[in-house]
C-alpha cells in the first residue's frame, strides 16, 4: 500500500514540476498545487498507512496508527489553501496590469 | 519552565491584530505601532537577559512534556537574534513614516510588519522542526503581503516570482521533514539531535541533511539559490527592503546553523566541507553582482548574498572562534544592512532616480547622509574598529586554523570589492556637480537620519566594545560546539 501511494506522490510531483515549468500563469499555479497535494500525500505515506486501530498509545494496545502525520498535513493543507489563493488574486492582478500572463515576456530590466 | 519564551512571538501578533482595526487612521496606527515594538523590544532585551544569566529559557506549550508537545527554545543564540531583530523593528517603526505614502501605511503596513516580527521571533525560538516551518510560512506570508504593498507594475512582475520560489522551497521543506519522520519519527529538535547521534548520521541522514540544507540554502540566498534575491529586494518600500534583508535571508542562515550544530554532526568532513566553497562562490558571485550594476538599491541588495557567505564560510570551519565570527557577523550584518537600505531609501528620495549615472553632488545639500554612507561603507566592510571587523577577524582566525588559506584570500578580497561597491555610491552620488534633476530645494531628512544612526550606533558599539560583548558570543560558540547542552536542556535527562 504504501509503495503505491508513494508512486502516485511522486507521479505527482512530476505533474506538478512539469506545470511549473509552463510559461502560462494559470499553469505554473496548477502546478504549485499539484506539488503540494504530492507533499501531502508523502506526509501520510511517512506515517505508515494503518486502518482500524486506534490513533493513541495505552496498555494493552500493541498496534496503533500515528496522529502525528494527520495533524502535520492538516497544517499544511491549511497553509497552502492560503498561499494558492494568495497566489490567484496575485497572478491575476498581475497579468491585468502587465497586459500578459507569459513569464517569458514579464523579465525585467535593471533601472526602473 | 516560563511563559518568557512566548511572548516575543505572541506581542506582536496580537499588536498586529489591534492595529489591523485602525488601519485607516494614520496618526493613532503609527503611535501604537511604536508603543507596540518599544514594549516588544523591552520584553525582548529582558529575555536576552534572563537568558545569559539564569541559561536557557524552555516552554512546553499546553504542559506536554517535551518530544510529545510543542517546545519553544530560547537558547543564547535565539536570545540574542529576537534582541537584534527587535533593534531593526524598533529602527523601521520609526522610519516607516517617512519612507511610505500615507496610502500604503493605510494598507495594512503595520499590521504586516508586526505578523513579520512575530514570525522571525517564531522561527528563532522554536524547537521543534515542523514548527519551525509553519514559522517559516507565517513570515513568508506577511512578506508576499509586504513585497507587493503598493501594487505597481513592475512589484507585482517581481512579486510574483518571489512567492513562487519561496513557495516551492516549502513544498520541498514539508517533503524533508517527511523524510526525517519517516526515519527517525519524531520532529523534535533535541530528539532528532538525540536519535541522530545514536545511529552516528547514516548515509540516509546526510542525504536528508544536504535536503534540508538546499531548502534552507534557497531562503538564505547562497549560491547557487541566489538567483531570486535581488530583483524581487529593489521592487518594494526601502523600509520593507530594509526588513527583508536584515531578516527574511538571515532566518535561512540561522535554520542552517541550528541544524547543521545540532542535528548532522556526524559527518563533518563531507558536509561542511561543502560549505566552505558554497560560502567562497557565494563571495564571488554576490561581489560580481554588486559592482556589475549602477543602481544603488541593486548594489546593496547584491551585497546580502557576500555576507550570507562570510557567515557559511564560519558554519563550515565549524571551530570555536569561526562559529563566533559568524554569529557576530549574522549580528552585525542585520544591523548594518537595515542601515544601508535605510540610507538608500533616503538616497533615491532626495534624487529622485536610483541610477548613479543621474545623480551627483549631492554632498552640498544633504552632508549628514553622505558621512553616514561612508561611515556604513566602512562598518560593512569591516574597517577597524567598527564591528564587521571583528567578525571577519574571528571568521578568517578560524579559517586559518583549519588551513583553508584559499578561502582566506578570496574572503579578504571579496572585502575590498565589497568597500568598492559602497564608495562608488558615495564617489558618484555625492561627490562631483549637482546633477541630480529634481528642484535645488533641500528636502528634511532628518526623519530618515535618526534610525540609521540608532542602528549605526549599535554597530560601532559592537565593534568598539567588543572586549565586553565578545564573551558572550563565544558563550554562545561553545554551547553550540556541544550538542548535548541543547539536548539535555530540552529533554531534561
Amino acid at each position: 500500500m504504501e509503495i503505491i501511494i508513494s508512486i502516485l506522490a511522486g507521479i505527482l510531483v512530476a505533474t506538478g514540476v512539469y506545470n511549473l515549468l509552463q510559461k502560462q500563469l494559470l499553469r505554473i499555479v496548477i502546478g504549485t498545487v499539484l506539488l503540494s497535494h504530492g507533499a501531502h500525500l508523502f506526509i501520510l505515506t511517512m506515517g505508515k498507512l494503518k486502518r482500524g486501530q486506534p490513533p493513541i498509545l495505552e496498555e494493552g494496545i500493541v498496534q496503533y496508527t500515528d496522529p502525528l502525520p494527520q495533524a502535520l498535513i492538516l497544517t499544511s493543507i491549511v497553509i497552502s489553501f492560503g498561499i494558492t489563493s494568495l497566489l490567484l488574486v496575485l497572478a491575476y492582478r498581475t497579468a491585468n496590469e502587465n497586459e500578459t500572463d507569459n513569464m517569458e515576456q514579464l523579465r525585467g530590466k535593471t533601472n526602473e | 519552565m516560563s511563559n518568557l519564551a512566548v511572548l516575543p512571538i505572541i506581542i506582536p501578533l496580537l499588536s498586529g491584530i489591534i492595529v489591523a482595526f485602525f488601519a485607516k487612521n494614520v496618526k493613532v496606527s503609527r503611535v501604537l505601532a511604536a508603543l507596540f515594538t518599544i514594549i516588544n523590544a523591552l520584553v525582548a532585551v529582558y529575555l536576552t537577559s534572563v537568558v545569559f544569566t539564569d541559561g536557557t529559557v524552555i516552554l512546553e506549550t499546553g504542559d506536554w512534556v517535551a518530544p510529545f508537545g510543542i517546545v519553544l527554545v530560547a537558547d543564547p543564540l535565539a536570545a540574542v537574534l529576537v534582541m537584534t531583530t527587535n533593534i531593526i523593528a524598533l529602527a523601521s517603526v520609526f522610519y516607516a513614516p517617512f519612507a511610505l505614502t500615507v496610502k500604503k501605511e493605510q494598507h495594512y503596513f503595520y499590521a504586516f510588519y508586526f505578523f513579520l516580527i512575530s514570525g522571525v521571533s517564531g522561527a528563532f525560538l522554536t524547537g521543534d522542526l515542523f514548527n519551525l516551518f509553519v514559522f517559516f510560512e507565517v513570515l513568508l506570508m506577511a512578506s508576499y503581503a509586504l513585497i507587493v504593498l503598493g501594487g505597481e507594475k513592475v512589484q507585482l512582475r517581481e512579486s510574483i516570482k518571489y512567492v513562487l520560489i519561496n513557495l516551492f522551497s516549502s513544498i520541498l521543506f514539508v517533503t524533508a521533514i517527511a523524510f526525517l519522520y519517516g526515519v527517525v519519527g519524531t520532529v523534535n529538535m533535541a530528539q532528532i539531535a538525540e536519535r541522530v547521534q545514536e545511529v552516528e548520521q547514516t548515509g540516509i541522514l546526510t542525504t536528508i541533511g544536504i535536503l534540508l540544507f538546499f531548502v534552507f540554502a534557497t531562503k538564505a540566498a547562497l549560491f547557487p539559490l541566489f538567483y531570486w534575491l535581488p530583483k524581487s529586494y529593489i521592487v518594494p518600500n526601502p523600509v520593507v527592503s530594509a526588513l527583508f534583508g536584515a531578516l527574511l535571508t538571515k532566518v535561512g542562515i540561522y535554520s542552517i546553523l541550528r541544524v547543521f550544530s545540532l542535528i548532522f554532526v556526524y559527518k563533518i568532513s563531507l558536509t561542511h566541507e561543502i560549505f566552505i566553497w558554497i560560502a567562497a562562490l557565494s563571495m564571488i558571485f554576490g561581489v560580481i553582482g554588486a559592482l556589475s550594476t549602477n543602481n544603488v538599491k541593486l548594489i546593496i541588495a547584491y551585497n546580502i548574498i557576500p555576507a550570507i557567505g562570510f557567515i557559511m564560510m564560519g558554519i563550515g570551519m565549524f571551530n570555536e572562534p569561526a562559529l563566533s565570527g559568524s554569529i557576530y557577523y549574522l549580528i552585525h550584518d542585520m544591523l548594518i544592512k537595515t542601515a544601508l537600505f535605510f540610507i538608500v531609501g533616503a538616497i533615491v528620495y532626495v534624487a529622485g532616480t536610483s541610477d548613479l549615472k543621474k545623480m551627483g553632488g549631492l554632498i552640498h545639500h544633504y552632508p549628514v547622509l553622505g558621512w553616514l554612507l561612508f561611515v556604513s561603507a566602512f562598518v560593512l566592510a569591516g574597517i577597524p574598529p567598527f564591528s564587521g571587523f571583528i567578525g571577519k577577524l574571528l571568521l578568517l582566525e578560524g579559517a586559518l586554523e583549519n588551513d583553508k588559506i584559499i578561502i582566506v584570500i578570496i574572503a579578504l578580497l571579496t572585502s575590498l570589492l565589497i568597500l568598492y561597491s559602497i564608495i562608488k555610491i558615495f564617489v558618484n552620488g555625492f561627490w562631483g556637480e549637482q546633477r541630480h534633476i529634481e528642484p535645488t530645494e533641500k528636502k528634511p531628512l532628518a526623519g530618515f537620519l535618526v534610525p540609521v544612526a540608532f542602528l549605526l550606533s549599535f554597530s560601532i558599539l559592537l565593534g568598539v566594545g567588543a572586549e565586553y560583548i565578545y564573551p558572550s558570543i563565544e558563550s554562545i560558540s561553545t554551547y553550540l560546539l556541544n550538542p548535548e547542552l541543547y539536548i539535555d536542556s530540552v529533554l531534561k535527562e
